[in-house]
């Protein structure tokens, strides 16, 4: 660009008028003209009309010149603005490297502030607003069961109540016209273990059987090889698995040559076994548990053999893709008027499957909206109090540099000029500590990508893509105007000669300025109120939730996935309890160990549903007579540390030759005999034969720490052997690391091809739990500290300023006889007035907006006092912290040195 | 006094401007003057085509104008040459060279060119 000369500005001070510029040069042309013409003998007036006829049409010529010069004032101007800006920017660097302590702060605030929205705002981005990774994700839809099921059983149902029979995926399948395809996927991950074997020691992996279209329908195409054929999906067919891409890169070192491979994967019961084919690799872009089992990793996929599953009971979560132009309104009409129509034509079904659709994405992020958008607005608080917060340090920067900008206003810098000044240096600070917040946002989001531990959809596909970037740069941008305006406005709009003669000695403007930064600061303290109350009740909540009574003790219990031989037989029934008896006593008998058990399904992991009926009771029809069913080994109950209420624990000589028996819990005993003893009493709840309760034991909570106890049954795994896998509990007080490797070599004493797995700790169990929770309250916990922190560095600049404007006044008060403490208690008193005033406003507003978190909470009220009073408490604390420092230096002030100062 | 008035081809105004500017600083007036007693009378140059010339050539900032005084102690505007305008005189004025000796060669011609060898 090129630069505009110094003396074209004083073309501004006659103003342009290009007309006027064009007529006078063609007058003084023409009266050249004339001139010459009478020089050479001519009359006056004859010259005169000669000189004009061989100018031809001088209106004409004059309307181009005005249209040429217009042109070129406006490309001046902007020129000349851009020339402006690019001083405006020189002058705002120079300024801010002669006052790198504001810079930095300035900077740093506005980093962490952006930063966290950025990650915020990738996390929401992620969660709410981008749509799934499938190719037109709008168009699937989940399937809900039990629809026509009350609320508390449907609870009680657990996964059970949700999922659907072979039978009835097949026959909606076959029936529905509102569904290009619909396809399942087989929920009981673990009831076939899948070991690799023969490529290093045995391994246990993480498998997902899917229908042979689950691919197709959900548009996700191997990068490598094909998707399963239909034979592959038979029974009998050829074995094939396809993996993961993680799992291809970590086991198979990304080899593009892995397709047409065999491996060993060893599955019990023997639905395959014998080598597998590798037929596919999966993008890395699908993440099965990022979207349908949260925190979940899974290795490889291989196809449900339907044929198979059957004769089992619901097992199959299903997922449809609507025909185009179908909505999900109209596809859940449909479904209504289906399900009861099927369920007239197969009288086996053990209810009428009525599903509640839902697009996946909602299915998958929907009950997290809530969280997110409290997360959202929390992080929007952070950003405001920012703002304040640099308003307020740009306005204590301004108070020094009125008599500049005084100077300037004096010197012909008109308001505007001295606004888009200020605004410039805004922005540019805006703009740098943007690009440091971008930093930190990435960080962040990257952190959070790679946490396994937090058990919320969709985390592991975090990213800062193009729409977080843009958004912080729309953030930065109403940054920079937002704490820019407000000093600006003020700064600019004090008169001159009262800046000039203001000589920081408590003149009017220095007052009004106070004042207005004081209201800065109140709002900057009701804003962290609001922040603090938030993250106070979510924390209260939180740690009622840790504080619930689980019915099993966590603490110093590790799980490790074992093994488990096939029983189809009594007698392969009875050679495994053998088996597992064995393995029982050998890591019983390793030093430190203090109790043993062994069960199928641990609580707060999956759960399926049997039933349980008293013997001679009368159950209605349609009566609730479901439980959660688990089967486990004499000795699990104490391993886990569950508390046997009455009766005695299972033992190894309940063979199937015996009576059946079971365990059950409070809720089940309340259920099925309230008011009564239940131990020695009858049910159904095994089979066609009667078990017999021989114990009762105290609610343990199994599908969430918020959730109340279902109705349960323990039965042993000596007397049945519909196992969903087997996961060992060992109680011991070593620590699980050095535990886990003896108790492996102890069981591969046994079993030479028990797979490496790890031993995690039960308190792992509570934790995935309770992550999105923790995850949450982690979040606003920090937002809140950060609100805080900005609160008192708004209240120390202030006070800190204010001291600073006094410090004549003090001297003369000290003079006078003021003592030191009198002084330290007047700045306090200060401080203490700001904070009240904000924690009144913000405690009127937490009153008022807490309630939009009440359903985030747990057992906790919105208006929980004590929340409130911590609240009040931590934060008049930071405030008289937060002041006590100026206050200590107005103590110190020596009135002479004040006096003579100035 | 016999004027031969010779008309301008299109494009050369822009380079005599130019060139007449190469001297120093000239009024309109000025330019008109130069361009007539430089080329013997023979080329004259109408106010209805130098004024807008001129403003062309400012918008394109190849002269820049600034008001006066003219000799006769009034305010005149004056241009004068950009560096811009400079280097743009030099290479129109080698392209014009190599035309007009082209065209010369061409018209002076008194017997037809030698024929190609192929």
């Amino acid at each position: 660009m090129k630069r505009v000369p110094m003396w074209r500005r004083y073309d501004h001070l006659h103003g342009p008028d290009t007309r006027a510029d064009v007529r006078a040069e063609l007058r003084f042309h023409l009266d050249c003209k004339t001139e010459e013409l009478i020089a050479k003998g001519w009359s006056a007036a004859a010259a005169r009309q000669e000189a004009e006829s061989q100018f031809g049409n001088i209106r004409a010529l004059e309307r181009a010149g005005e249209r040429i010069g217009e042109q070129m004032e406006r490309r001046r101007r902007i020129s000349e603005y851009a020339a402006e800006w690019l001083q405006d920017t020189r002058y705002t660097l120079r300024t801010l490297r002669n006052n790198p302590a504001f810079a930095g702060v300035a900077i740093l605030v506005l980093a962490l502030g952006v930063g966290l929205n950025a990650a915020v705002f990738s996390v929401v981005n992620t969660m709410l607003l981008r749509p799934l990774p499938f190719p037109k994700s709008q168009e699937l839809v989940w399937f809900t069961a039990g629809k026509s099921l009350d609320a508390k059983t449907r609870v009680a149902g657990g996964l059970s109540g949700e999922t659907y029979t072979v039978d009835v995926y097949r026959e909606f399948q076959r029936n529905n016209r509102s569904f290009q395809s619909v396809t399942a996927f087989q929920t009981f991950y673990n009831s076939l273990q899948y070991k690799l074997t023969g490529v290093s020691e045995p391994k246990q992996l993480d498998a997902v059987e899917v229908a042979g279209n689950f691919f197709p329908t959900l548009g996700v195409v191997p990068v490598l090889g094909r998707n399963f054929t239909e034979e592959e999906t038979l029974k009998g067919g050829r074995p094939a698995a396809i993996l993961s891409y993680y799992f291809w890169k970590t086991e198979f070192a990304a080899d593009p040559h892995v397709i047409g491979k065999t491996v060993s994967i060893n599955t019990s019961p023997a639905a395959v076994n014998g080598p597998v084919t590798i037929v596919g690799v999966l993008p890395a872009s699908f993440d099965f548990g990022a979207v349908f089992a949260p925190g979940k990793k899974v290795d490889l996929f291989v196809p449900a053999v339907m044929d198979f599953w059957k004769t089992w009971g619901n097992t199959l979560a299903v997922v449809g893709r609507l025909k185009p132009g179908v909505s999900v309104l109209r596809a859940q009409d449909e479904a209504d008027r289906l399900f009861p129509q099927m369920k007239l034509q197969h009288k086996d079904w053990y209810y009428d499957y009525a599903s509640d659709l839902s697009g996946l994405k909602n299915h998958v992020a929907g009950k997290l909206r809530r969280s997110l958008v409290v997360l959202w607005c929390a992080v929007g608080l952070i950003l405001l109090i920012v703002c304040v917060n640099l308003s307020n340090l740009q306005l204590s920067r301004a108070a020094t540099r009125s008599k500049e900008f005084a100077m300037r206003r004096a010197l012909g810098a008109g308001r505007g000029r001295l606004i888009r000044q200020l605004l410039t240096e805004s922005l540019i600070l805006a703009f740098v500590g943007s690009a440091a917040g971008l930093a930190i946002g990435f960080g962040i989001s990257y952190y959070l990508a790679h946490q396994t531990f937090i058990a919320l959809p969709l985390l592991t596909t975090i990213h800062l893509d193009g729409a977080s970037v843009f958004w912080t740069l729309l953030t930065a941008i109403a940054l920079g105007i937002l704490f820019g305006l407000a000093p600006a406005l003020r700064i600019s709009g004090t008169s001159i000669q009262e800046a000039i003669k203001d000589n920081a000695a408590g003149m009017a403007s220095g007052r009004s300025h106070e004042r207005f930064r004081s209201i800065l600061v109140i709002s900057e303290v009701s804003l962290a109120c609001l922040l603090l109350v938030g993250a106070g009740l979510l924390l209260r909540s939180f740690l009622r939730v840790l504080d619930v009574d689980l019915g099993f003790n966590p603490a110093h219990a590790a799980a490790m996935q074992i093994d488990l031989p096939p029983a189809a037989n009594k007698d392969q029934l009875i050679q495994r309890t053998q088996t597992l008896k064995a393995e029982i006593d050998r890591v019983a008998a390793l030093p430190g160990v203090e109790s043993v058990g062994i069960a199928d399904m641990l609580p707060l992991d999956r759960n399926r549903e049997w039933g349980l009926a008293a013997v001679g009771h009368y159950h209605a029809k349609d009566a609730d007579t479901g439980a959660l069913a688990y089967l486990v080994t004499p000795g699990y109950l104490q391993a886990m540390g569950m508390r046997l209420l009455e009766g005695r624990d299972f033992a190894w000589n309940d063979t199937p030759d015996h009576q059946p028996v079971i365990i059950i819990n409070q809720s089940a005993a309340r259920r099925e005999w309230p008011g009564e003893d239940p131990v020695g009493k009858l049910a159904y709840a095994t089979g066609n034969t009667p078990d017999r309760v021989i114990g009762v034991i105290a609610d343990v909570r199994e599908s969430a720490l918020e959730q109340k106890s279902s109705p349960e049954i323990y039965v042993p795994m000596t007397q049945n052997s519909d196992v969903e896998g087997a996961t060992l509990v060992v109680r011991s007080r070593i620590d699980s690391g050095a535990l886990g490797v003896s108790m492996l070599t102890a069981l591969r004493g046994l079993d030479p091809s028990q797979p490496a797995t790890t031993l995690r700790p039960l308190q792992s169990l509570v934790d995935h739990s309770v992550s999105p929770r923790r995850f949450f309250v982690l979040l606003v916990t920090i937002f809140a500290a950060l609100g805080i922190l900005l609160a008192a560095l708004g209240i120390y600049g202030v006070i800190s300023y204010s001291v600073t404007q006094k410090t004549q006044e003090i001297g003369v008060r000290m003079a006078l006889g003021a003592t030191r403490g009198r002084v330290q208690r007047a700045v306090l008193a200060q401080t203490l007035r700001l904070a009240i005033a904000g924690l009144a406003a913000g405690t009127l507003a937490s009153l008022g907006a807490a309630r939009l978190i009440a359903s985030l909470l747990f057992a906790t009220s919105p208006w929980d006092p004590v929340a409130y009073a911590a609240m009040v408490g931590f934060l008049l604390a930071i405030a008289l912290a937060s002041g006590y420092f100026p206050a200590w230096r107005a103590s110190r002030i020596q009135p002479m040195t004040a006096l003579r100062s100035n | 006094m016999n004027k031969s008035r010779l008309e301008l081809i299109r494009g050369t105004l822009d380079v005599l401007i130019l060139k007449s500017l190469i001297w120093g600083p000239l009024h309109g007036y000025a330019i008109t003057s130069l361009i007539r007693r430089q080329s013997d009378e023979a080329l004259l140059v109408e106010e209805g085509t130098l004024y807008p010339a001129l403003w062309r050539l400012e918008n394109k900032g190849l002269v820049e104008s600034e008001w006066g005084l003219s000799d006769n102690n009034r305010k005149a505007k004056y241009y004068s040459l950009t560096g811009e305008g400079r280097r743009h005189l030099r290479a129109e004025t080698r392209i014009w060279q190599a035309y007009a000796e082209a065209v010369a060669k061409i018209l002076g011609a008194t017997e037809p060119p030698a024929l190609e060898t192929i």
